[in-house]
């Protein structure tokens, strides 16, 4: 029942994760993330003051560069800053900095495989490290689906060419709080579960979709923990550097 | 008194003007509550949608397709190419998407608008993650005949998808028109002249025939798309262009015409998806893809009857 993957991990495995926040000088934050081998560079300048002519100056804008490791901007990489211009859009309170333009620029280090949920985490923690204010974070996982039906998390890139369909989701961090129960729940789901972002390939069931949701809900709780503990340790670090 | 009555109406229909323009996002909740749209639309239905074959005589497949007022006209040529190494039995196909400024006050002329290689890139991922088409197909190799052993050529397709107005779901109404083209699609008869090289079949002398006759490509399963607003509690099916830049969330399904699911498209947003919201569209979806199945087959079989 349980395919074997080539390095060794079980199906749900996620590949070793490495965040480095603060990295860059002349950025107002800066973040690089790592999934195994693929990793991703963010820098986050802002906000600056001014808006685009097709912008909105009753809000705060946002502008994402991607940069590939080779090679010109093309059309892939024109959808990955839309994707990631709309998913940074609706984490940030825009209301507070009216008339101002955050950049976001995100550099792509090495491609193996998971690239996209890699980079929407990478632009998460530089957000977080330049201070700009946040309704909550975004947390991004790759699930994908075999031919007979298995699903596999964060795929490599030799996994990828095998795989039927794979889909990127991105979804809210889950919140750990002083508040009543209630107030987290949307309806009769928690909030964690709703979907911010969903990008599929490929060609899937319905019920393989709605089983990579779960596993997806599943992994990024983990993954939540692993970005709640990162920031902890930072300003652990920094208030003890203060005093 | 006729004239005091006119005047009244005026600034009524004025005031309504007003604030529609001042306040959107308000006029459109105070249909939204009475389950209705600003046009008059349920939310769960579509616009009247229209799909003509044929539209371009020169070209080799065509179809112009509207939504509404969402217009989308898809031309489609073939050309005879050397297929790459990595894969030397199958043709290829490349999809592109203009926005040209006459579609959209939003478009200017020279840098193409920030959606087009948005849409031309979804166009693709669909078209290929459904396998409508075998490229296999669109090989020339292995003909009959001895002297085509060392023959290396297959058919290309390229597909240019234009947006004459640009008012809403245009990746909905741009894979139609792709799909409605390429099942318009007759591949010509091409052969071997003098020199070797491959064209078109025109009766001169000298021509050896690759392929017999012109015949229609093979599509397998079709998809077909449908987009929703998700806005607090509400679903909206086929939103317009000003429903789109005032509420925004979007999910894009596509649906293939054997249940698969194509793509789930949905890029940010204020607004959350949760599952039993991704079930309603994923069912709204599946009724609009027998619809436009039901349209698009009445289109080919009138076409077969005028031929």
């Amino acid at each position: 029942m349980e395919t074997d993957r080539p390095d060794g991990r079980t199906p749900n495995q996620l590949r070793p994760l490495v965040c480095s926040c603060s990295i860059l000088h002349r950025s107002h934050g800066s973040a690089s993330w790592a999934q195994g081998e693929t990793k991703v560079l963010a820098a986050v300048y802002g906000p600056k003051a001014g808006t685009k002519k097709s912008e909105n100056p009753e809000k705060a804008s946002i502008e994402v560069i991607w940069k590939p490791k080779t090679g010109q901007i093309g059309k892939v990489e024109k959808e990955y800053e839309m994707i990631l211009k709309r998913t940074l859009e609706s984490i940030c309170i825009r209301t507070i900095y009216p008339n101002t333009t955050t950049s976001v620029i995100v550099q792509v280090v090495h491609d193996d495989g998971a690239l996209l949920p890699c980079a929407i985490n990478a632009a998460c923690a530089a957000l977080v490290d330049a201070g700009i204010p946040l309704k909550h974070l975004a947390v991004a996982i790759c699930c994908s689906v075999t031919d007979s039906g298995c699903i596999i998390l964060d795929p490599t890139k030799d996994e990828e060419e095998k795989m039927k369909a794979f889909i990127n989701l991105v979804f809210p961090n889950t919140i750990v709080s002083v508040l009543p129960e209630g107030s987290l729940q949307a309806g009769s789901e928690p909030m964690a579960h709703g979907i911010m972002t969903s990008i599929t390939q490929g060609a899937m069931s319905v019920d393989d979709y709605l089983h990579c949701l779960e596993r997806g809900r599943a992994a990024s709780a983990r993954l939540s923990e692993f970005v709640r503990k990162n920031i902890e340790l930072k300003s652990t670090s920094e208030a003890s550097k203060a005093g | 008194m006729g004239l005091s009555n006119a005047s009244e109406d005026l600034s009524s229909e004025m005031e309504v003007d007003a604030f529609r323009r001042l306040f959107p996002l308000r006029y459109f909740e105070r249909h939204l509550a009475e389950s209705i749209r600003p046009d008059g639309r349920p939310l769960g239905k579509a616009r009247e949608t229209s799909i003509f074959l044929g539209a371009v005589a020169s070209a080799n497949g065509s179809a112009l397709v509207k939504i509404g007022s969402t217009t989308m006209l898809t031309a489609i040529k073939m050309e005879v190419m050397t297929p790459s190494l990595e894969s030397p039995d199958e043709g290829c196909l490349a999809i592109d998407f203009h926005m040209p400024p006459i579609c959209s006050p939003i478009v200017r002329p020279g840098r193409p608008a920030e959606a087009s290689p948005v849409v031309s890139k979804q166009l693709s991922d669909t078209i290929s993650s459904s396998r409508m088409i075998d490229l296999k197909e669109l090989s020339l190799v292995g003909g009959k005949a001895a002297w085509m052993a060392y023959l290396n050529a297959a058919f290309s397709i390229m597909q240019d998808i234009y947006c004459l107005d640009a008012d809403g779901a245009l990746f909905d109404a741009a894979l139609i028109s792709a799909v409605a083209a390429l099942s318009h699609l007759q591949i010509p008869a091409v052969a071997m002249n003098d020199d070797g090289k491959i064209v078109l079949v025109s009766g001169e002398d000298g021509q050896k025939p690759v392929n017999k006759e012109k015949r229609k490509l093979t599509l397998r399963s079709i998809p077909f798309s449908l987009t929703c607003i998700l806005h607090k509690n509400y679903i909206l099916a086929d939103p317009t262009a000003e429903e789109e830049s005032i509420m925004e969330t979007h999910v894009t399904i596509v649906l293939d015409t054997s249940g698969q699911l194509i793509s789930l498209y949905k890029p940010g947003g204020p607004a959350l998806a949760y599952t039993s919201a991704i079930q309603d569209c994923v069912g709204l979806t599946g009724q609009r893809v027998k619809e436009l199945k039901s349209y698009l087959d009445k289109e080919n079989s009138a076409m077969e009857v005028v031929v």
